[in-house]
């Protein structure tokens, strides 16, 4: 398959790989994906207390597309207040990285995992739903 | 990118190179000696008649057959086509139900669909976690209407030979065919067809280091005698059997290839075999690696590993610059199912997406080999570095344990 330049940039080099405690208040995980499926995204944010996004880390078991997507979305991810990056859409990515049709979906597990960990930063810091 | 950088291909059961002596032997018969071989009434006709004769010959010759038994068709897709289809209409009134395996190539499942839309019942048996039948369901399956029985010699993902001899005794004691699809086989390890009583076997050039488009079916001539029902309709060429003008440049091709290969198959599969258990125990020696299919009865040239918690086109893209192979991962099909050979196996999907299959061929060094272990393990550490079941792993996690969003 021909992968767009920055696909293939964000997978040989990928940006923000890594983990953040789970167990800090201040730290959103979403795991998203199952093994049988072929791809599995952890993505972790870092809020401040004005609710932007300090720190974004992930760690993507999945193809070239999954983890270009992954790392992409960590980049985008950072900076950001919560209320944007729930703002994020599959179809941004889709743009970015020129993923072809058959790969769209891991465009939508990089935005299932970016509302997941939006999600349970939430429940920890007792936002309402 | 540096100009000597090197690519090198482990790909060979996809399609393989062709050997230079295989390109000369054919090259005069693309220009000098054009001839058809059914122009009986004067010499660019014999010479090129005389060459398919040959070609005959050889190619009978690697597989134990007489030379009147071999049909030359486009490749093995068509040879799995004429074989099964043919069988089918031929013997109608004999009856209307073939038994083949969940594990064969594609050419050989989607005949066997279409001949179910046209009311042939066809059994598909299941195999073990090694990706081998029991001989006993195969007995227990065939019936009074069964025609046909159709195994494949040996599986192209994981390399499994499966046991014709004692399959063949069982087709001819109870009165049924046995076609074999011998596409990985031919010219690799010994084949016979008498001896393993085997009634139609089909292979193709271009998996030999012969041509692409070119290709073999064997049809039994006596004890039994058997007879397919042509598909296509023209001038009733190889026995009224296959239409069409022979492919004489292509045929001089798979001769010569099955030549080669006669004589060099011995030394060779010795060679790769060795070269493919270096590969297999240097993969071994790292973590959480399993090898897939049966590694007592297999192919001298393939191995079919899973990395487990790495994903087979992730681990891909970090060598594809400069290793060819293939992968049982759903993001390298075009049905984004991962391989169902290796899910027939019984090994879960997660298996299957972190698959990878080495097939080595008659160019392959031990050079190559020795490049394609460093290249390889090194992706394999790199995706295991991002990859987060392979942390939770590590942190003892019970993977079975999770509870995932499928999608």
């Amino acid at each position: 398959m021909a992968y767009s330049d920055k696909l293939l940039d964000h997978f040989n080099n990928p940006r923000n790989v890594g983990t953040l405690d789970k167990d800090k208040k201040n730290v959103g995980t979403g795991l998203v994906g199952a093994p049988e499926c072929g791809d599995v995204m952890r993505l972790q944010i870092e809020v401040d207390e004005q609710g932007l996004i300090t720190d974004a880390k992930f760690k993507t078991f999945g193809c070239g597309s999954a983890i270009a997507s992954s790392s992409l979305a960590t980049e985008w991810l950072k900076g950001k207040t919560l209320n944007e990056a729930s703002g994020i859409d599959n179809m941004d990515i889709v743009e970015e990285l020129e993923l072809p049709p058959v790969k769209i979906h891991c465009s939508v597990l990089a935005e299932d995992a970016i509302k997941a960990a939006i999600k349970d930063y939430q429940e920890k810091n007792g936002f309402a739903e | 990118m540096s100009a000597n950088k090197r690519l090198i291909y482990l790909d060979n059961n996809a399609t393989a190179p062709m050997d230079p002596r295989v390109l000369e032997a054919m090259l005069p018969y693309f220009t000098d000696k054009f001839g058809n071989a059914a122009s009986r009434n004067h010499p660019f006709g014999w010479v090129a008649e005389e060459a398919v004769d040959y070609a005959r010959e050889q190619v009978a010759k690697l597989i134990g057959a007489d030379e009147r038994e071999i049909i030359f068709t486009s490749g093995s897709t068509e040879a799995i086509n004429l074989a099964i289809k043919g069988v089918a209409d031929m013997y109608q009134s004999k009856g209307n139900h073939i038994i083949t395996v969940t594990t064969e190539h594609k050419a050989v499942l989607d005949t066997c669909h279409a001949l179910e839309k046209k009311g042939i019942e066809v059994s598909y048996l299941n195999v073990d976690e090694k990706g081998n039948i029991d001989l006993n369901e195969l007995e227990a399956t065939i019936r009074p209407t069964t025609i046909l029985v159709a195994v494949m010699y040996a599986n192209n993902e994981i390399g499994n030979i499966h046991p014709m001899k004692e399959i063949g005794e069982i087709c001819n004691r109870k009165g049924v065919l046995l076609f074999s699809d011998a596409t990985q086989v031919a010219g690799k390890i010994p084949i016979n067809v008498k001896e393993s009583g085997i009634h139609l076997l089909c292979f193709s050039g271009h998996k030999m280091y012969g041509p692409k488009g070119v290709g073999v079916l064997y049809v039994s001539r006596k004890n039994p005698r058997v007879k397919v029902t042509a598909q296509m309709d023209g001038g009733g060429h190889e026995r009224g059997m296959r239409s069409g003008t022979l492919n004489v440049p292509g045929i001089v091709g798979i001769g010569k290839a099955a030549e080669i290969a006669l004589k060099e198959m011995e030394e060779e599969a010795k060679r790769l075999s060795k070269l493919r258990d270096k590969v297999e125990n240097a993969f071994l020696a790292l973590e959480e690696v399993v090898v897939n299919g049966d590694i007592e009865h297999r192919m001298p040239h393939v191995t079919n590993i899973s990395f487990k918690h790495v994903e087979g086109e992730g681990l891909m893209m970090t060598f594809n610059q400069e290793i060819a192979l293939s992968s049982g991962s759903a993001c390298t099909s075009a049905s984004l199912e991962p391989s169902y050979v290796l899910k027939a196996l019984g090994l879960g999907d997660d298996l299957a997406h972190s698959s990878l299959r080495l097939s080595l061929g008659r160019f392959t060094t031990e050079d190559d080999v020795d490049f394609a272990i460093e290249k390889i393990s090194k992706g394999v550490e790199h995706m295991r570095s991002i990859s987060p079941i392979w942390e939770m792993y590590k942190e003892g996690i019970d993977l079975k344990s999770v509870k995932w969003t499928e999608h």
